[in-house]
């Protein structure tokens, strides 16, 4: 009982470390917030400093902005085909076929162990030199904003394949092996049990890789799709403004990524509190 | 007597050199209740998971309920027949191995409807029968995550069950319980016993084994060192190695019994 009356309501000692606790904390992020804002401030000075042309960033602003709905097409479009792609790499790398198991082993290491940059060159100035006869005879040209969705799609489906890979072997040999003793096929338990679990899994790390992509979407500006990079760059070249309008794109960006970052983040504490 | 429901013959299995079944031959017959008891690593779980090929046998024959598969047996007529015994034989394991993404209900007629071919309502009806036999029928929408280890584990014992089988095979089903959960499960097992299922059970419940078994085997170094009914098996032991392995399991049950 004595124990009991420890914890009472007037225990100053007790209120005095809580009190200690929480001023300590809102310090701390007071004192971040300054550093942020100080940051701020020597920016803008440098900018001044620097004369950058302000009218003119206001009068380019929606040109430029326009190009946001290109990237994020460009992305989801990008996404949801490389979603498809490491499903099947995934299997690929899962199979005990060994044609099927070498496909998808060669696919996921030529792609990571190439630059992003050299594979949307390859698909927009290297396929138009691949001449077939009767199929292509000049070539194999792709539309630019095509060409720039394969490369990505292409690109992001190796990476995901071992995302992919990793999710469904964290399903439990266990589960496996039930499904089996019940007389399911192979097929069956990967369709019924395996992978509805897995999908779980890797969901927050597609999300990731969506997030990455949209900045990862600026390489096909070098193929001349009229996204957010695009514009900025044709503006600033033009009038040799490029400070003005690379910030401004800049800034679009780290916005785009603030904001889906907290929808991310949303999704994933959903999904944890579905979970138990 | 009847035809037996699982005839093994010259069973071997290896783990790479390891050998740890040794030309194993053995009879289940209709209404046995068979209890394998030894020490780990004595090989009783892999030649109860030999029995439906969740273990593949290096050599030998396996047959239940009249279907036969041969060790390194190949191609789709095998994996036919094994799936034929995997649905003939009902597992349950030591760690339940529930679907945690479905409710109790859909883990249930998963197997019955995908792999029968079972109508969905009656194999509702079906598994709400055997739910309300292991005592479960409240927690019929629950899912796994919610359940307590001892209702996983009936949850388990009902979703074999569902699928009619010929036998039961129980591998260590109550060795990741909690103590005190452990009688809800064996109470369920020995009702089942009892109603003439045929089962198979690697078990260290030694008292399950004495009430509810036909016959105990005890297994030391991939062999059936002893095999009797368990009047006989736990009160005169012939092989010195079964007095010691009982020996030392009572002194153990004694010190728990005094906690």
């Amino acid at each position: 009982m004595a124990v009991a009356t420890a914890a009472a309501p007037h225990d100053e000692m007790a209120e005095g470390e809580v009190r200690r606790e929480i001023q300590a904390k809102f310090s701390f992020l007071a004192w971040t917030a300054a550093v942020w804002v100080g940051i701020f401030v020597l920016m803008i000075a440098f900018f001044s400093f620097i004369k950058l042309d302000f009218g003119f960033i206001i009068k380019w602003l929606p040109f430029i902005v326009a190009g946001i709905p290109m990237t994020l097409f460009v992305s989801v479009a990008s996404i949801a085909l490389a979603v498809l792609l490491a499903f099947i790499g995934a299997l690929g790398r899962l199979s005990r076929n060994p044609l099927f198991f070498g496909l998808s082993t060669f696919y996921v290491s030529i792609i990571r162990g190439t630059p992003l940059l050299v594979q949307v060159f390859m698909w927009f100035l290297g396929l138009p030199q691949v001449k077939i006869p009767y199929i292509a005879p000049d070539g194999i040209v792709l539309p630019a904003l095509l060409a720039g969705i394969l490369a990505l799609a292409v690109c992001y489906g190796a990476y995901m394949t071992e995302t992919f890979r990793a999710g469904i072997q964290s399903i439990s040999p266990g589960q496996t092996e039930a499904a089996v003793a019940l007389g399911m096929t192979r097929s069956q338990t990967m369709r019924r049990i395996i992978l509805p679990q897995a999908v779980r899994i890797v969901i927050p790390p597609i999300g990731n890789e969506f997030i990455a992509m949209t900045k990862d979407s600026v390489l096909v500006s070098f193929m001349g799709v009229w996204e957010l990079f695009f514009r900025a760059q044709r503006v600033g070249r033009q009038y040799y403004r490029n400070f003005e309008t690379l910030l401004l794109a800049a800034v679009f960006y780290w916005i785009m990524q603030i904001i889906l970052q907290s929808i991310q983040s949303r999704i994933e504490t959903r999904m944890a509190r579905g979970d138990r | 007597m009847a035809e037996p429901i699982v005839h093994v013959k010259n069973l071997h299995k290896y783990f790479g050199r390891l050998h740890v079944l040794r030309d194993i031959s053995f009879e289940i017959h209709p209404r046995e209740v068979v209890c394998l008891i030894g020490r780990s690593g004595s090989g009783k779980s892999t030649l109860l998971r030999c029995i439906n090929f969740l273990e593949e046998p290096t050599a030998g024959t396996v047959e239940v309920n009249g279907v036969v598969v041969q060790a390194k047996e190949k191609g789709q007529d095998r994996d036919n027949r094994v799936r034929k015994i995997r649905t003939s034989a009902g597992m349950v394991f030591q760690e339940f191995n529930l679907f945690p993404h479905m409710s109790v209900i859909d883990n249930i007629i998963e197997a019955p409807v995908g792999v029968k071919g079972m109508p969905r309502e009656e194999a509702i009806a079906l598994g709400e029968k055997f739910l309300a036999k292991v005592g479960l029928m409240e927690k019929r929408d629950e899912f796994p995550a919610r359940l307590s280890g001892g209702q996983k584990q009936r949850a388990a014992i009902a979703r074999a069950l569902t699928m009619e089988p010929k036998m039961m095979l129980f591998d260590e089903p109550t060795s990741a319980l909690d103590p005190e959960l452990i009688g809800e499960v064996l109470t369920v097992m020995k009702e089942l016993a009892f109603e003439g299922t045929t089962m198979m059970v690697v078990t260290h419940e030694m008292g399950f084994a004495r009430e509810a078994a036909d016959r105990v085997i005890f297994m030391d170094g991939g062999v059936f060192v002893e095999e009797g009914p368990p009047e006989q098996f736990f009160t005169s032991p012939r092989d010195p190695r079964t007095a010691k392995f009982l020996q030392r399991l009572l002194a153990g049950e004694e010190g728990r019994g005094k906690k």
